[in-house]
């Protein structure tokens, strides 16, 4: 097979040998470029020094110069542009690489830079997590630029942490797949055979499009697998020769982009659901146990019409918001139940056993729940798995298993439930709804309690921290977007007042450190639009592995009150290594050796500033705390991203 | 009967002298050095990793007899590496620690009521 020529393939124009005829050639490819050529030629010409003589030898010397000059009328990026539109993105993270040039180009210029509007990332581990943050408040994907390569490897870390958390990520990858068009060492170090390989194991689908019609075709197939629950991650390599070579006279005749058509939502087999309705009207204690049961903010009213119609407590495992904070029915004790169901979770079994001790060393495990307790799941991970990274957690021994999005299937479940309910069910269930409300009521009077051990302390307590910080937000429209369970001892999740959907967004999913600072930003950029208030409480740790996000969050304006959780630590690790020292009988005050964060203590005020946005502290004092939150929320409402270093204990 | 409760007594007033033998402040530093702050906060108020120890709500038997054989996640820390003299040291601690004003008298936590 002969050697394409990369130059060969390319619509550019031949002129004579001067820039003059470069500029006139050039006038004639595109109406912009017609405009612009004139002045261009003219500055080009008189910031050009005149040659000295041994220039001009050598120049007579050399071969003749290179005159061709590259112009494409409509690059194939264009239409991958055309194609990304029809999507739908509000915005596209990227950290810039030439693997994707072309289409970044085509995004803000042929695009407009509208829908997909980019926005500038340091880091693609930021670029994955943002996207991660925005959908579980906007509940659309965002779209990932990357290398193929380098890029990806930044970013795998946190498209793991989305795949377990079960968040879709529309993630385009640039690489150059024909050597031909390698322009140096950098290309070739920065082109793959299969891009997508990397993260296959922790992405639901990918593909490595070799025409534009087909990268037309896969990317909108992309985004109806990414959006059918269980809903995860995507890859389509987008190769920088189709991205820069102009569209093919035979693709602008053919090119057409598929119409997308997402799929419904799988809902359980109404057998199944009519006995699990059986089972649990006809439970005395039936305890239902919330994983990712939300999947949309409807799927919290959903849950509550359940746990009413029932009189059944609602265990929220935080992984989304679930059930309002502070309803009566929140809480349960699965030691008691006689039915539980389980929706949405992804570990199950965890849910329903406990290991003593819970180090490695004579773990051993039993199950929480009673004799003959009947356990029921509807989970759509059962519709789909993959087996390398084990996120899935231990198999669940179950008594019906539905296999189904727990949302979809909830009105059926619910109208199921309510034809079974006879009168003297109701009044059981009315009496075991009133106990329940008497049990969530003294709970949190044990946590008022409770949260005022250490108030005065320094370090500041994380008790403290929380109320300080919700006085301050309690009659604003606001948004927790940080995972506080367990780095802040649970305290927000425990005295605040939760009731939609974009108050908490729950965890990590695979628990990569390094998701909360830009998951934050994520979520604040779709809090944006609805001027809400973005609460970010901030582990110091985590927001060390990229911090540039900080910059992203100004550079663009995102409004965001960022509070340091800063105990100076991996302390997680700390309190693993104490363990670690303790069972090996050796002497325990070694703990902070490569897990402190001290010596010197980080300045995150300053960093703030360094990164161009508002910063105050370290607050060391719990006095100081509610004026410099009000301040920091002063700063937020102008438009701007605020931080506040506050020296907390450690948990 | 009388020679029992004298022998109850005596027990009772050998515990408390020992509680008191402790050494607050070397109890401070041995209480930071060996991390038990990680879990149990700097002032023993309890985080969701450890329970609330400050004021201390068990006798120092009960202290030691727990951290000898713990429940739950944390660890045992044997003679070895916490000694009963340390541990006393400990206890002598957590004993300086004021209990909390009520809650009530904390209007940010008072407001939370019935709510």
């Amino acid at each position: 097979m002969a050697k394409k020529s990369p130059v060969g393939r390319r619509g550019f124009l031949k002129g004579a040998a001067g820039a003059a005829a470069s500029a006139a050639a050039l006038a004639t490819s595109s109406p912009a470029v017609k405009a612009q050529a004139p002045e261009r030629a003219v500055a080009e010409h008189a910031a050009t020094p005149l040659p000295s003589a041994a220039l001009a030898a050598n120049e007579k010397s050399s071969p003749a110069p290179r005159v061709d000059v590259y112009t494409t009328d409509r690059p194939g990026s264009d239409f991958m542009v055309d194609v990304i539109k029809t999507l739908n993105f509000d915005y596209v993270c990227a950290n810039p690489g030439s693997s994707f040039r072309g289409l970044h180009e085509s995004l803000v210029n042929y695009g407009g830079n509208k829908a997909p509007e980019l926005i500038t990332c340091c880091h693609e581990e930021s670029s994955v997590a943002m996207a991660h943050g925005y959908f579980k408040i906007q509940g659309k994907p965002l779209m990932v630029m990357a290398h193929g390569t380098v890029g990806l490897q930044h970013a795998s870390m946190a498209i793991y942490n989305a795949y377990a958390d079960r968040v879709p990520v529309y993630i385009v990858l640039g690489n150059i797949q024909d050597i031909n068009f390698r322009r140096s060492d950098v290309e070739w170090a920065h082109s793959v055979q299969d891009a997508a390989a990397m993260v296959r194991d922790y992405t639901k689908w990918d593909d490595n499009p070799v025409s534009l019609s087909h990268f037309a075709e896969s990317s909108v197939r992309a985004y109806k697998i990414a959006m059918t629950p269980p809903y995860e991650p995507v890859v389509i390599v987008a190769d920088a020769v189709l991205q820069e070579e102009p569209m093919p006279e035979a693709d602008r005749r053919t090119a057409r982009i598929p119409k997308l058509t997402l799929s419904t939502p799988p809902a359980g087999d109404s057998g199944a659901v009519a006995e699990a309705a059986r089972m649990l009207v006809a439970a005395e204690n039936p305890l239902i146990v919330a994983g990712r049961s939300a999947r949309t903010p409807h799927g919290i009213a959903l849950l509550v019409e359940l746990a009413e119609t029932l009189q059944a407590a609602v265990q929220d495992r935080h992984f989304r918001m679930n059930f309002p904070s502070l309803h009566p029915l929140n809480g349960g004790n699965i030691a008691t139940a006689d039915v539980v169901l389980g929706l949405e979770v992804q570990d199950f079994w965890m849910a329903t056993h406990t290991m003593t001790p819970i180090n490695r060393m004579g773990m051993e495990s039993r199950l929480i729940t009673k004799p003959g307790a009947k356990l029921i799941t509807i989970y759509s991970g059962d519709l789909y798995g993959k087996s390398n990274y084990q996120d899935f957690g231990r198999y669940a021994e179950v008594d019906l298993s539905i296999a189904a999005d727990a949302e979809a299937t909830l009105p059926a479940l619910i109208e199921a439930c309510k034809k079974l309910i006879t009168p003297d069910r109701r009044r059981a269930m009315e009496a075991r709804g009133a106990k329940l409300a008497e049990a969530s009521k003294a709970a949190r009077e044990r946590d008022i309690e409770l949260a005022a051990y250490g108030w005065d302390a320094s370090p500041i307590s994380t008790a403290r921290v929380s109320m300080e910080l919700w006085n301050q937000i309690k009659n604003e429209d606001w948004s927790l977007v940080s995972d506080v369970n367990p780095f802040f001892s649970s305290w927000p999740l425990r005295l605040w007042d939760f009731k939609k959907h974009y108050q908490y967004l729950g965890e990590h999913g695979a628990y990569g450190i390094g998701y909360g600072a830009p998951a934050a930003v994520g979520a604040a950029l779709a809090n944006r639009k609805h001027g809400r208030l973005t609460v970010n409480i901030q582990c110091d740790g985590d927001l060390n592995y990229a911090p540039g996000v900080l910059w992203t969050a100004a550079h663009h304006r995102i409004p965001l009150l960022t509070i340091m959780h800063n105990n100076r630590a991996y302390h997680q690790e700390a309190m693993y290594l104490t363990d670690m020292a303790a069972r090996a009988n050796r002497g325990l005050e070694n703990f902070s050796v490569g897990t402190g964060i001290n010596d010197p203590n980080i300045d995150y005020a300053t960093m703030a500033k360094a990164y161009g946005m508002y910063g105050k502290g370290p607050i060391t004092d719990p006095k100081d705390l509610g004026p410099a939150i009000k301040e920091a929320i002063a700063a937020v409402k102008r438009g701007e991203p605020a931080l506040i270093d506050v020296v907390t204990q450690p948990r | 009967m009388r020679k029992l409760i004298l022998a109850a007594l005596l027990v009772m007033a050998l515990a408390r002298a020992q509680e008191s033998a402790g050494n607050a402040e070397a109890g401070k530093r041995l209480y930071m050095k060996n991390g038990c702050y990680q879990c149990h906060g700097t002032v023993g108020q309890g985080t969701i990793a450890g329970a609330r120890i400050g004021p201390p709500p068990l006798s120092l038997q009960g202290v030691i007899r727990y951290v000898r054989r713990p429940a739950g996640q944390m660890p045992a820390f044997t003679e070895k590496v916490m000694p009963d003299r340390e541990l006393t040291d400990v206890y002598a601690y957590l004993k300086t620690i004021p209990p909390p004003k009520p809650s009530k008298d904390i209007p940010l936590l008072n407001d939370l009521r019935g709510k």
